[in-house]
């Protein structure tokens, strides 16, 4: 009884190994190439990008994006910063002053695509945040607890927005959609601080997104919000209504009947 | 002389001429006392108002039954606790109105005078109780033995010493607990509240973190107490940005600064930080500290800078406290500078 060869041993078995081979790495290959092309943006995407930055950004943040007068440099920066800018209508900027408004949106989506991969390519940045963080599905108590140790302070406990110093201010982030919060704790938009991932993981800002958007879908627990901006409008509320109704009933309270 | 006297300062009111006493006002006759159909009108009102008390006891069971507060749903409590309130505030109040509308316009208005008796007494009761107490005087000896009255003074004043030995052993003595934090000399800073410690190399430029000391999230008790003390931002600016005194110049580490967050004019958390200005604003009073140089006061009622926290690197990357604070943290109190 001869013991039969086993498989491997074969001679045909060379062959399919190679063959196995050249699949695996020729796929991997294409398959990585993909990604980063996903990620970084085709050469007639970042060109086109590239097109609309000298017509639309280069007079502030230079030719090259290496920032003039009117802007600072935009290397480094990353295509959230882009997307966060130009997708929220801060930029292009309409006029100078202590802070950029949220205003209509400039260009399309296609546009804005172009111009982060453009600004992308120039040096490695916050990449625009992939979909699994942006959904509402996280935790959200972890995520108010967070929220009110890192941002409450600025923006208030449900995100109502506040003031900061000479004419600055943490804007609302009632409707403001995932992505754009996602981005605006990764880059740091204007004067607001950065908390990048080892700060505040994905998962971590996942659950603060979660967290807003739960305060913003549910509505305040303790009757009429007034704003949600606290004792300044409660107690002008107070003093006014409730003090006034007790002063009408003393008045009432003194008068003679007619 | 006589000049001084005929315009004496002490009295507010020309003794001469006073004011006349005004009397009572003239009868004013109500319009429910003219007409029976006014009449008419209030007592409908008044009973209406007390209808709508009856209506609204029952729309506060009604509130409290349709709106039961159910566990872990915190939106129940708040149609439960508007419709009970309104509720019972109409229930209230109905009466309420109700009395004081009856009593004005249907019961009797006639105005009545009733002058305030005399508050001194007469001359007879003040004589006897003069007499009562010369007898009791007499027969005690209060006033004939003087031992017996000195020493019941000295009892007197003995009696409430205990007392303020006591008091004064009320709750723990403050000691120096006000001068120290947690921190020490290789205290990791870790992220609030997961307590993980950080490395320098994950603070970026422009990063906040918001830190607690090492250990803190494990403590038994007092935890709020330390964390309210040694709460700290940890901030990294472009180290060009700084400022620093050259004596201070080994707190940072990089650009890396870590401050108290703990205000020092009444100890709010300051923790508003802006990137390019590199201001931190303190959001219950405005006071404004410049970050990039030692966080002196910029503006707002806040008299000293915000302590700050000596920071190094140990070996494995991760950032410690070179120190405790070296000035107390928070707001001033008396012994302190300012």
């Amino acid at each position: 009884m001869n013991p039969q060869k086993p498989m491997r041993r074969r001679p045909w078995a060379l062959g399919v190994v190679i063959f196995l081979g050249l699949i695996l790495s020729g796929g991997g290959y294409a398959a990585a190439t993909q990604t980063f092309e996903a990620e970084f943006g085709s050469p007639e995407q970042v060109e086109e990008g590239r097109k609309l930055f000298l017509a639309n950004c280069a007079s502030c943040h230079g030719t090259n994006g290496e920032g003039a007068i009117g802007g600072p440099s935009l290397i480094g920066v990353g295509a959230a910063s882009v997307d966060f800018q130009v997708g929220t209508g801060r930029m292009p900027g309409q006029a100078s002053g202590p802070q950029l408004y949220k205003k209509p949106v400039q260009f399309t989506e296609e546009q804005i695509a172009a111009m982060a991969a453009y600004v992308a390519s120039l040096a490695p940045g916050p990449a625009i945040p992939p979909e699994e963080y942006l959904r509402t599905d996280g935790d959200p108590t972890h995520g108010g607890e967070l929220f009110r140790i890192n941002c409450a302070m600025c923006h208030n406990a449900v995100g109502a927005g506040g003031a900061l110093t000479e004419g600055k201010f943490a804007p609302a982030l009632d409707g403001v959609t995932e992505k754009h919060i996602y981005e605006a704790m990764v880059t740091g938009p204007q004067n607001m601080p950065v908390f990048n991932d080892a700060n505040l993981t994905p998962e971590d800002k996942k659950d603060i997104i979660t967290y807003l958007k739960y305060v913003e879908e549910n509505g305040s627990v303790g009757g009429f919000e007034l704003g949600s901006i606290g004792p300044v409008a409660e107690g002008l509320f107070t003093w006014i209504f409730g003090l006034g109704f007790i002063i009408a009933i003393t008045v009432w309270l003194g008068a003679k009947a007619n | 002389m006589s000049e001084v006297q005929k315009y004496d300062s002490g009295s507010a009111t020309n003794i001469e001429r006073p004011i006349s006493d005004p009397g009572i006002e003239p009868h004013r006759v109500r319009m429910t006392d003219k007409s029976e159909k006014h009449a008419k009108t209030a007592e409908r009102q008044i009973s209406f108002m007390f209808l709508v008390s009856i209506v609204g006891a029952i729309i506060a069971v009604w509130g409290f039954v349709a709106f039961p507060i159910v566990g872990g749903d915190l939106s129940a409590t708040r149609n439960n606790a508007f419709w009970m309130g309104i509720g019972m505030a109409l229930s209230l109040l109905g009466i309420g109105f109700g009395a004081v509308h009856w009593a004005k316009t249907l019961m009797p208005d006639n105005e009545v005078s009733e002058s305030r008796h005399p508050a001194r007494s007469s001359d007879e009761a003040r004589a006897k109780a003069i007499e009562i107490v010369k007898l009791a005087d007499g027969e005690s000896g209060f006033t004939r033995r003087k031992l017996i009255r000195r020493t019941l003074y000295g009892a007197l004043a003995f009696f409430p010493i205990p007392a303020v030995v006591i008091f004064g052993d009320l709750g723990p003595q403050v000691g120096d607990t006000l001068k120290h934090t947690m921190w020490r000399a290789g205290t990791r800073l870790t992220k609030d509240p997961t307590g993980i410690p950080i490395k320098a190399s994950e603070v970026t430029i422009g990063s906040v973190f918001h830190v607690i000391p090492e250990g803190l999230k494990d403590l038994e008790e007092h935890k709020l107490e330390e964390k309210a003390k040694a709460a700290v931002l940890l901030v990294r600016v472009n180290p060009g940005d700084l400022k620093e005194d050259p004596e201070k110049a080994n707190w940072s580490y990089d650009g890396i600064v870590a401050y108290s967050k703990i205000c020092t004019h009444v100890g709010c958390p300051v923790a508003l930080y802006e990137q390019h200005t590199h201001h931190l604003l303190c959001p219950c009073h405005q006071s404004t500290f410049d970050l990039a140089d030692h966080c002196k006061v910029v503006f707002g009622p806040a008299a000293r800078p915000l302590p700050q926290l000596p920071i190094a690197v140990d070996d494995e990357g991760y950032l410690v406290a070179q120190s405790d604070f070296l000035e107390p943290i928070g707001p001033s109190f008396w012994d302190i500078r300012k």
